[in-house]
């Protein structure tokens, strides 16, 4: 076991090296000058423009800038906002907790829903709820999930007036960020009614942010669920009189589960993604949105940064999926 | 063989025992899905209407009617056959927008799914045939590029090129490279292994030629279905780019761009934020049941 955790944590190192070296080029790519543009439209005169070039690093050899850049990156250092002047590392890490927030419940939206949908569309095969399903999940995988925001604000906020239009809670509620999880926040404070609404700020962004895993989760679990209802143990299990219940949710679903926990692990770039236009969408606090105003304010330090840490952590959840594997399933574990 | 055709509704006409024509193979299982046929409907119909947009289109996409603003569509009070789904804020008619519309998402498709295509291709030989440090490092890069989420990629680059449709074809081709270099790479490798491979080399062939005459073209069959969901997807990722003001910049009537446009008159021109997202949904929804149609034709593990 130690043997494979060690080599798949050992095949992070080359990606991970692959990222910051885009995340290098990424600002060396840009058009003009970088001096000149962190100074802005008051202009330098040539002899601060060298002093600054040279305070940078930016006089060296490429090779020794990105020696320079790694090391500052090893020690959590990834620049100051060219905007708020704050750190990025210290913008990015109190806007993360709320696209963590957003983008945990919309993957338990989705597998809680997808799943058991998936499962029963697979035993009841060919029936209507079997159909139902498959063409729902086909056009939940089909749509543009910015559209799909808009529609829900339209239907359930203005037509309806059952959930806020945006944000994360009312204004007139303020929760001390101690964990930065409103829900577990607002929790904790004496005020019910602040967890009240953060939930109702979070069903609407949940629900469209999870709408596309969850139609390829219950498309994935479905048809993983055939293959494996079609084996011989599975007859063998009923010939021997075991419960149908039992038959599905033990012997069925547990080696069905492979093919399922990839999918579920692949969503999470999926979900990144969609929470980059969802948060956009409702005005949610995020790091998403924070990258996209980034990039109309030509916040570079904001956009490289943001970029490498997005990138680590779909890395770290990818890693944490190959291990999970090795859980599931020994044969993963000990092959090699 | 013959026994399938006949049983999937094709009267055998070749003589007994001989075993049909590919083409009509193919055709007799895409055929018998009928989501597959719908889809295939779909797009033809979209191609026509982008082609014919010229002739179908009531009105200019981008000529503004300073006596129409925000018309709703002909059936709502007010509206009028003129506009048949109504105008914009700027008094454009939506219907000839949505026609027009179509051209620059096909062309979106067509544009992003070949150049991930070519360029995936060339690199996936490149990287099935000099397995070493060329090989390693191709596919290094684009295990790096399927780190980032899709659309995070496609912004970065996006960010460093300019917004604008050009260079958002360009992103999102970028963005779907890695799936044709790694399906490519795969088959290549397969096929490098068979005799027919081996014969051609002894018979003097070249790289080159063993590359793209003898290799290739028995690595098509993943490579056409990755492209016809590449052609969703990027319909999907341009309108994303266009709906975040990174795309296509107005007044081109590009679906995502008019989602954007019109989305603070959400509340008082519901016509104008509906109708664009539901080409977008019906364009890719076709695509989609296209290429899973083609994914079982060519699964040589259903033809049982």
């Amino acid at each position: 076991m130690l043997r494979f955790v060690l080599t798949r944590v050992s095949l992070i190192i080359p990606t991970f090296i692959g990222l910051t070296l885009l995340t290098f080029i990424l600002v060396r790519l840009i058009p003009g000058d970088p001096i000149e543009a962190m100074a802005g439209e008051h202009g330098l005169d040539p002899a601060r423009h060298a002093q600054l070039l040279h305070e940078y690093g930016m006089d060296r050899p490429v090779l020794v800038q990105y020696a320079f850049y790694i090391e500052r990156v090893l020690h959590g250092d990834l620049g100051i906002s060219a905007v708020t002047h704050a750190p990025v590392i210290q913008e990015f890490s109190t806007l993360w907790p709320a696209t963590i927030e957003l983008s945990t419940c919309a993957m338990l939206f989705a597998i809680l829903v997808g799943m058991p949908a998936g499962i029963i569309a697979a035993v009841k095969r060919n029936s209507i709820f079997d159909h139902g399903v498959m063409a729902l999940s086909l056009g939940g995988y089909s749509m543009p999930i910015f559209w799909w925001g808009l529609l829900a604000i339209l239907l359930f906020s203005s037509l309806l007036g059952w959930t806020p239009v945006s944000g994360r809670i009312d204004v007139q509620y303020y929760i001390e960020p101690t964990t930065g999880f409103l829900l577990i926040d607002s929790w904790n404070s004496d005020d019910p009614g602040a967890f009240w609404s953060a939930l109702s700020h979070l069903v609407l962004p949940m629900i469209v942010l999870g709408t596309q895993p969850l139609a390829t989760i219950a498309r994935m679990t479905r048809s993983a669920m055939l293959e494996v209802l079609g084996e011989d143990y599975i007859r063998t299990a009923r010939a021997k009189g075991v419960p149908p219940r039992r038959v599905v949710g033990l012997h069925a679903l547990r080696n069905a589960l492979i093919p399922v926990v990839t999918v579920i692990g692949l969503q999470v770039g999926s979900i990144f993604t969609g929470a980059i236009l969802t948060e956009t969408i409702f005005s949610w606090p995020g790091v998403g949105k924070w990258l996209v105003e980034g990039i109309f304010r030509r916040d570079y330090p904001v956009l490289q940064g943001g970029v490498l840490l997005l990138g680590i952590m779909v890395m770290t959840v990818n890693l944490t999926v190959d291990l999970l594997y090795g859980v599931i399933n020994p044969r993963i574990r000990h092959a090699r | 063989m013959t026994a399938d055709t006949t049983i999937l509704g094709h009267p055998a006409s070749e003589a007994a025992g001989a075993p049909p024509h590919p083409l009509r193979e193919f055709w007799s299982y895409f055929s018998a899905n009928p989501g597959a046929v719908a889809g295939l409907a779909l797009i033809l119909a979209l191609i026509l209407l982008a082609l014919c947009a010229g002739i179908v289109a009531p009105h200019s996409p981008i000529v503004t009617h300073d006596d129409a603003f925000l018309r709703p569509p002909f059936w709502e009070e007010g509206g009028s056959l003129t506009y048949p789904l109504g105008t914009d804020s700027i008094g454009r008619d939506m219907l000839s927008r949505l026609i027009y519309g179509a051209r620059l998402s096909l062309l979106i498709g067509v544009v992003v799914v070949i150049l991930a295509l070519v360029a995936g291709i060339i690199l996936g030989l490149v990287a099935g045939f000099f397995e070493g440090v060329v090989g390693i490092a191709i596919m290094r890069l684009m295990d790096v590029f399927l780190t980032l989420p899709s659309l995070l990629l496609a912004i970065v680059i996006v960010a460093i090129l300019g917004p604008g449709l050009a260079n958002a074809m360009i992103a999102v081709a970028i963005v779907q490279l890695p799936n044709y270099v790694r399906l490519t790479r795969a088959a290549v490798i397969s096929e490098l292994a068979k005799d027919y491979v081996t014969a051609s080399k002894v018979s003097g062939a070249g790289t080159l030629r063993l590359m793209f005459a003898t290799v290739l073209p028995n690595c098509l069959a993943p490579l056409i279905v990755q492209a016809s969901l590449g052609f969703s997807s990027a319909i999907l990722d341009a309108a994303a780019l266009g709906f975040l003001g990174l795309g296509a910049q107005p007044p081109q009537p590009e679906w995502g761009t008019m989602l954007a446009d019109s989305r603070e008159l959400m509340l008082r021109a519901w016509w104008a934020v509906t109708f664009p997202g539901l080409m977008i949904l019906v364009t890719v929804l076709a695509f989609n049941l296209l290429g899973d149609g083609l994914r079982d034709a060519f699964d040589p593990k259903l033809k049982r």
